[in-house]
């Protein structure tokens, strides 16, 4: 006889490894997502009451796929009733391989291309991501994005319901509209990592508590797809990103920026996993914009064994970015690089010619204007851009940190005003 | 002539197809007008629209592909004509639409039809 907790355990385990499996094999063959998902959790109720009693399934997902269908079969049933012209009971009586858990073809793909299709609002991409392939709540969901749950839940049943009712494909699209189908799920997933990290002096994510499933999403994908590059690219960049959080935060709390950070606290077990994910991708030599970003990472982890951080490297590495991409992070990130090699008044040169409209609102592009200002000694400008800064940031420890940066800034200018020294 | 009617609904209105228990006057009304129209002989065809988030917007302007989620929201085009069409799939739809001369000069949005409200506005009903 097992005990309640075990089989709780049980379930929860087959829960996290094959939640997003089944999800996407039901609504691959019914097209309705929703429809799955609440047929699933039913499946999992079901399996509280039964496993206790007759023991864990020798295959549990089986066992979960056999009482899910059961219950799509029921609603879709109970649905022929009312409307003759439902097509989900003849999709499900069809298939034919419901038994056989080792033939289940995997779809989790397929799923994660819906999340992420163009007719889907692209604010959506990542909450249906981690809701549909790993299980997530709308109010995880929602405290992750800063929404209050039910609104989360509401936007997340639009979805659902636009995927249904306009009958989007679940197919792998031809090889002519995939690169950009893949890469709104390679933003998708990246957005849920936080995607200011390393930009400059950029805040931190907000979203960190999503980063392990954001990693785990990429490790998927490029499980699904070994040969594209960009899906390596992606998990290089979040795990060599991911390998410095220890060096984050000063044993105070305070924001360390990565040039001071400590390297002997950064986790050599991702960097090296980051570094092989890369190799590879770079192996197949069509670079992208995920991989120059790796890169750039990949440089940055080298000055735990040299001490020295190689900027031509990097500053070669962002301008392929900004012929790539041209997004106002990249031009931010690629000032800040040349800032480095030529000097502040180069840098900020490259940081005038940013449109304004992209700039004005973008946090790291205050604080590195106020950090290239502050070194020419121009201190009351520098104030200033600091002060946009620290008004843009809702991040505590990165207010803390920009606050110190302004007051020193202050200082200098008197230091500079006192001795007559300019620099420039 | 032939003439086309465009109708033009309300999120109410809308909301009120939903709910089979609870339909009238919206659906009566809908029931009513359709069988005097049939009874004209005047009718040629028609079919009511899923509601306007199901909707798609594609447009193609100098060759380059944009979709968006929800219905055609600007207002300089205006509604110049429709087609319907037997697709498999919103995909299928979208590649369809993105061909369709409209999606270079202006926009095309992709929505499907609701045979079930049509089915409910045309069916004879035992207590009619």
């Amino acid at each position: 006889m097992r005990t309640l907790e075990t089989v709780g355990r049980a379930v929860e385990s087959v829960a996290r490894e094959s939640y997003g499996r089944l999800v996407a094999y039901l609504s691959a063959r019914t097209r309705d997502p929703a429809g799955a998902e609440d047929a699933l959790g039913d499946a999992l109720l079901a399996a509280l009451t039964t496993w206790p009693r007759d023991g864990i399934p020798a295959s549990p997902e089986g066992w979960l796929l056999t009482a899910a269908r059961n219950r799509l079969t029921d609603r879709a049933r109970h649905r022929m009733v009312r409307a003759q012209s439902e097509p989900t009971l003849q999709i499900i009586m069809q298939s034919s391989d419901w038994e056989d858990r080792d033939l289940l073809p995997d779809q989790r793909l397929n799923l994660m291309l819906v999340c992420a299709h163009p007719a889907i609002d692209s604010d959506m991409h990542t909450p249906l991501m981690l809701q549909m392939v790993l299980g997530l709540d709308a109010a995880a969901i929602g405290r992750a994005f800063l929404v209050a749950p039910q609104t989360m839940g509401q936007r997340l049943v639009r979805a659902k319901t636009k995927i249904r009712q306009a009958r989007i494909a679940f197919e792998i699209p031809g090889a002519d509209s995939l690169p950009t189908r893949l890469t709104a799920v390679l933003n998708a997933i990246y957005a849920a990592f936080g995607d200011s990290w390393e930009d400059a002096d950029g805040a931190d994510a907000q979203r960190a508590e999503l980063a392990d499933e954001a990693i785990w999403l990429a490790r998927l994908l490029s499980n699904l797809l070994p040969e594209e590059p960009e899906v390596r690219g992606l998990l290089a960049l979040m795990l060599h990103c991911e390998a410095r959080r220890p060096a984050r935060r000063s044993s105070e709390g305070r924001y360390v920026p990565l040039a001071d950070q400590d390297c002997s606290l950064w986790r050599e077990p991702l960097i090296d996993e980051a570094e092989r994910q890369l190799a590879h991708a770079s192996s197949a030599s069509r670079v992208g914009r995920y991989q120059l970003e790796a890169a750039i990472q990949s440089v940055h982890a080298e000055r735990r064994r040299s001490g020295k951080t190689q900027w031509c490297a990097i500053v070669a590495f962002y301008d392929r970015l900004a012929i790539l991409t041209g997004a106002v992070g990249v031009e931010v990130g690629r000032a800040a690089a040349h800032a480095e090699i030529e000097g502040p008044a180069a840098a900020l040169i490259l940081l005038d010619r940013i449109d304004s409209a992209l700039s004005s609102g973008y946090q790291p592009y205050w604080a590195v204007r106020g950090h290239l200002l502050d070194q020419m000694g121009r201190g009351p400008s520098a104030v200033a851009a600091y002060t946009c800064a620290i008004d843009l940031t809702a991040d505590e420890a990165v207010r803390g940190f920009l606050l110190q940066r302004r007051a020193a800034a202050a200082n200098s200018q008197i230091v500079v005003e006192s001795t007559g020294v300019r620099s420039s | 002539m032939q003439y086309a009617l465009l109708i033009y609904e309300s999120p109410d209105a809308f909301s009120k197809r939903q709910d089979e228990h609870d339909e009238e006057p919206y659906m009566g009304a809908w029931r009513s007008y359709y069988k005097s129209v049939v009874d004209a002989g005047i009718y040629l065809g028609g079919q009511p629209l899923d509601i306007p988030e199901t909707g798609t917007t594609v447009a193609h302007p100098g060759g380059k592909r944009q979709i968006q989620d929800g219905p055609y929201a600007n207002t300089k085009e205006q509604l110049g004509g429709f087609m319907l069409l037997e697709l498999p799939s919103l995909d299928a739809a979208l590649d369809w639409a993105a061909r369709c001369p409209a999606a270079i000069y202006g926009a095309v949005e992709v929505r499907p039809l609701a045979p079930r409200v049509h089915q409910r506005v045309t069916s004879a009903r035992a207590d009619a």
